[in-house]
């Protein structure tokens, strides 16, 4: 594949502009109970029926670190190729919100679970390396609801406790289209773990974008501006293009960027000022302590290593060497930890190149056409491995087989009976296809004479004659042969 | 038979196991006494009804191998027990019922004792003379004018008068063994960990610890037995093998070291107390025990530790009351910021709000390493002053208190003078160590005075040991009398 070249930039009066972009995902983590406490994640409960006394923090209720959770984020840590801290801390962070029921949420600050790592992006310009700051453990806060009622807001503290990964990059991202492929490449990694679903309608995961501008070439990075809470990818661009350019209007106007929270109205697709650093919050961090720091044994830690699955680093170089895929297909095809299981399903029963070929093509649309996940596709890998393997051994043209597999999706049925009940099957006998194209020729003799004086645009006119007579089922390259054949010689 | 509640709860368990007496008699000539005490105003709440009801199970189907067979008592307003309701001596919970029961109180019913009502206490445990509480101040048996010392003021007061047979309270600077010195009674502090903080309304979270407060050593013993144990729901809990501490109690101290720290003796201390921690020694000395003198170098950074890491702790446990969930919510608020503060300012009274204060300041960014990082570490000094000592001693050897029990509002206008009280006491909470109160003696006007033991960590049971051999060896008795009635 070509290589572009990275090329974006603001263009301002005074010159060109980098933007420079941090994220802090917050990715919940895949477990049945919460951080502190044995209530239920699961999503979608009535309001409030999943909060125990500790996550509505009752008098004398104590917190207590669910290992799973811990195992989980030491898990993500290793997917993330970070280092993981046999000494980590628990610090309260307190501030007044009425979904916070303790008045501070258990969070890490100066001893993170997992410290620094690297996530590497594909990029048309080639492959990038993000830096990972850290990656802390921390509860979840409860939900507002301010329009149910006129004059009250209501509180669910279903989410409330629930243990959140947060994991800070360096300021390494450079464009809106990194950002899309750093946290698709985050919420792979993580699906393929089982650390966390990726689920951002459920707000499963979220992201505090940092934003900053400076011209081409300077080293200095600018004040940057930290966008709270995005939920969707998509969001997240729109947001940074509106914040990088109404920074550097700021800066060609000759004012100064203040250092601040926003906010992204999606509505609007604006960022308005939420507080400024004068009026951040001072958050008292200190160590909680109601626990004790986490210590976590070095055999733990290499036990989660050994457990690891194949991630989507080593899948891809795999399927290049070991199925003969290019980086595109292969990036594609390793992006989902189901897909590439179901892309290696049909890849042993049938040819690896054109079973990918095809996964991109006709199976995906229909999948996206109807909303579906590849675990839900109605036509098995085997099904389709034996539709690859017919249109393969030229049973079937690649034309049919479209229709075969509209057939299949209709009926459930494999392809083969398909093809056997409506005689589908591809004529690929020359001498048949000889005697049919010579009688095509001798039907339209004045566009034959027009062909050999130079109409060479008939040739497919032809073909089509071929095809419309055949049922559609000639051999298009035998038909192709024939053709030039009988014409030019 | 005389009065029984004049009995130790070891006596009186006796008596229950002989059917000498039955729980339905002792509960009944418990509330007798707490119906005619209201002057002591030791009570927040009684469970007078609930408390018959258990008496009358319990003799219609007993069980003698209880450590607490039968025994009605009352516990500091701080543990929350379920359907009971819990005030924490705070306007801010005045009408808060759990739904639960902290585990030192849970360990406490299922061995066979059951509620008889909550003590009065200072709000959230904050103050040395129960005069902080919402539920108004208690007084002292030993005399008409005096604080029962603080915060487990309700509680001192009560095992006293004889109001309770023994009693339960929580000690974060000195909570328990203060009062315990003020009234003539035995208070332990036990190691951080020992007893569950499940379930108790939290103050400081790496201070605070439950421990009995009783008439004698031997009751002190029963109730840490039955109060103490590992509980995995609190994740500061020791996971040990719970000890028979009465079972194991000796009288023989032959040979046991005993440090006397020289940093224990302070300006502006009244000779009384010098005088008694000399008898004190003496009679350590005469049942065998080697007197050695040692050094606790950072003692006087003790009480400044305390008070940045004890208010920064309670400035963030305390934040969790804000009138949305439960408790006391003002009226006024027209938006959620301004019921915050208005439900805060009228539920929690001066002490509380000066050590929120103090805490939120001395946590601020600015600040925080100037005072919360530094109290930390000198923490830690102060902890290795200990565990170095106790490579020398077997116990540490100190007065409990600077004074004796002071006037009703004396020092209420002085919370500097206030915090003071506690100089004794707070060095142990700092370092997680257990620490016995032991009545000794009484000063120039009669008031009860006490001495401290201090032991390693988990070493409940040599402290207890040193003191049932200094107990008899003593020959205090508290006279109390009964003039509230």
């Amino acid at each position: 594949m070509s290589k572009e070249k990275f090329d974006y930039f603001i263009k301002g009066e005074k010159g060109k502009y980098e933007v420079v972009i941090g994220l802090e995902v917050h990715a919940q983590v895949l477990s049945k109970s919460k951080l502190f406490s044995g209530s239920s994640t699961k999503f979608g409960a009535d309001p409030n029926n999943q909060v125990s006394l500790i996550d509505s923090a009752f008098p004398g209720m104590l917190p207590v670190i669910n290992e799973e959770c811990v195992k989980q984020a030491v898990k993500t840590g290793l997917g993330l190729n970070a280092k993981i801290n046999n000494y980590s801390v628990f610090d309260r962070k307190n501030y007044f919100y009425a979904d916070l029921p303790q008045g501070y949420q258990i969070s890490q600050y100066k001893n993170p679970i997992v410290g620094e790592g690297k996530v590497l992006l594909d990029m048309p310009y080639g492959s990038k390396e993000i830096g990972i700051e850290r990656l802390h453990l921390e509860q979840d806060a409860g939900k507002s609801i301010h329009d149910m009622d006129p004059s009250n807001t209501y509180v669910d503290l279903n989410r409330s406790g629930i243990a959140l990964m947060e994991i800070v990059s360096k300021p390494d991202l450079r464009s809106p289209d990194e950002v899309n492929a750093y946290i698709k490449k985050l919420r792979s990694i993580m699906r393929y773990l089982g650390t966390c679903d990726g689920n951002m309608q459920e707000g499963s995961l979220r992201a505090d974008v940092n934003v900053s501008v400076r011209k081409e070439g300077d080293k200095k990075f600018g004040t940057r501006c930290e966008i709270k809470n995005v939920n969707s990818i998509k969001f997240m661009q729109m947001a940074i293009q509106y914040e990088a350019a109404r920074q550097v209007e700021l800066i060609e106007s000759g004012q100064e960027i203040n250092q601040e929270t926003r906010l992204f109205d999606t509505k609007k697709n604006e960022t308005r000022s939420m507080r400024s650093k004068e009026d951040a919050h001072d958050y008292r961090y200190f160590p909680d302590p109601d626990l004790l720091p986490l210590k976590l044994e070095q055999k733990l830690i290499d036990d989660i290593k050994k457990s690891l699955p194949e991630l989507p680093d080593k899948k891809k170089e795999r399927f290049i060497k070991e199925y003969g895929l290019n980086t595109y297909e292969s990036n594609v095809l390793v992006s989902d930890k189901e897909i590439s299981d179901y892309y290696e399903e049909v890849a042993k029963l049938s040819d690896k190149k054109l079973a990918a070929t095809w996964m991109m093509g006709d199976l995906f649309a229909m999948l996206n056409e109807r909303g579906l996940d590849i675990s839900k596709s109605p036509i098995s890998a085997k099904h389709f491995a034996e539709l690859v393997q017919s249109i393969k051994s030229g049973e079937i043209s690649g034309r049919i087989a479209k229709e075969v597999f509209e057939i299949m999706l209709e009926t459930g049925d494999n392809p083969k009976k398909i093809i056997d009940s409506k005689g589908l099957k591809q004529q690929s006998d020359p001498k048949e296809l000889e005697k049919m194209i010579n009688e095509i020729l001798s039907k339209n003799k004045d566009k034959v004479d027009q062909y050999k004086s130079g109409k060479e645009k008939l040739f497919g006119f032809f073909v089509g004659q071929v095809m419309k007579s055949s049922g559609g089922k000639a051999n298009p390259q035998l038909t192709n042969e024939i053709l030039k054949k009988l014409l030019n010689g | 038979m005389t009065d029984i509640t004049n009995q130790s709860l070891n006596e009186i368990i006796e008596n229950v196991k002989t059917k000498k007496v039955s729980s339905m008699e002792l509960t009944k000539a418990y509330i007798k006494n707490i119906e005619s005490a209201k002057k002591l105003n030791a009570f927040v709440t009684t469970t007078f009804d609930q408390a018959i009801d258990k008496a009358k199970q319990f003799d219609n189907r007993p069980n003698f191998d209880q450590l607490l067979p039968g025994i009605p008592l009352a516990v500091k307003d701080l543990f929350c027990t379920e359907n009971t309701k819990t005030t924490a001596g705070s306007n801010i919970l005045n009408n808060f019922i759990p739904s639960y029961e902290s585990t030192v109180t849970k360990n406490l019913w299922n061995n066979g004792s059951f509620l008889l009502g909550k003590l009065n206490c200072d709000e959230f445990a904050m103050g040395s003379s129960n005069e902080t509480s919402h539920y108004g101040n208690v007084i002292n048996p030993v005399g008409d004018q005096l604080v029962p010392g603080g915060s487990s003021g309700g509680s001192s007061s009560a095992l006293a008068a004889n109001l309770t047979p023994a009693t339960i309270g929580t000690d974060t600077g000195g909570s328990i063994r203060q009062p315990a010195s003020f009234t003539g009674t035995v208070g332990l502090k036990p190691t951080y960990g020992l007893c569950s903080r499940w379930g108790i309304v939290a103050f400081a979270s790496s201070l605070d610890q439950a421990g009995p407060m009783t008439k004698t050593i031997k009751d002190c013993a029963i109730m840490l037995e039955s109060m103490s144990g590992f509980d995995e729901k609190d994740s500061t809990s020791i996971n040990k093998k719970k000890e028979k501490y009465s079972k194991n109690l000796k009288d023989n101290i032959k040979g046991l070291k005993i440090g006397i720290p020289k940093e224990y003796r302070v300006d502006n201390m009244p000779n009384e107390i010098d005088e008694l921690w000399e008898k004190g020694k003496k009679i350590l000395k005469d049942l065998g025990a080697q007197l050695i003198d040692i050094s606790l170098p950072h003692t006087k950074y003790a009480l400044p530790t305390y008070y940045i890491v004890a208010p920064a702790e309670a400035s963030s446990n305390l934040a969790r009351y804000d009138g949305v969930k439960y408790g006391y919510r003002s009226k006024q608020g027209k938006d959620l910021v301004e019921m915050y503060e208005k439900t805060r300012s009228e539920g929690f009274g001066d002490e509380v709000k000066r050590r929120i204060l103090i805490g939120t300041y001395v946590l601020s960014s600015g600040y925080y390493d100037a005072y919360y990082l530094k109290a930390q570490k000198v923490r830690q000094l102060i902890k290795k002053d200990f565990d170095d000592s106790f490579t020398k001693v077997d116990a540490i050897f100190t007065p409990s208190t600077p004074s004796s029990a002071f006037k009703i509002g004396e020092k209420t206008n002085d919370p500097v003078s206030m915090y003071l009280n506690d100089i004794f006491t707070v060095p142990v909470n700092l370092a997680g160590l257990p620490a016995l109160s032991l009545p000794a003696g009484v000063d120039k006007q009669g008031h009860p005075l006490g001495l401290q033991l201090i032991g390693k960590t988990l070493d409940e049971q040599k402290i207890l040991n040193i003191g049932f051999a200094f107990e008899k060896n003593c020959s205090f008795k508290n006279e109390i009398k009964k003039w509230w009635s």
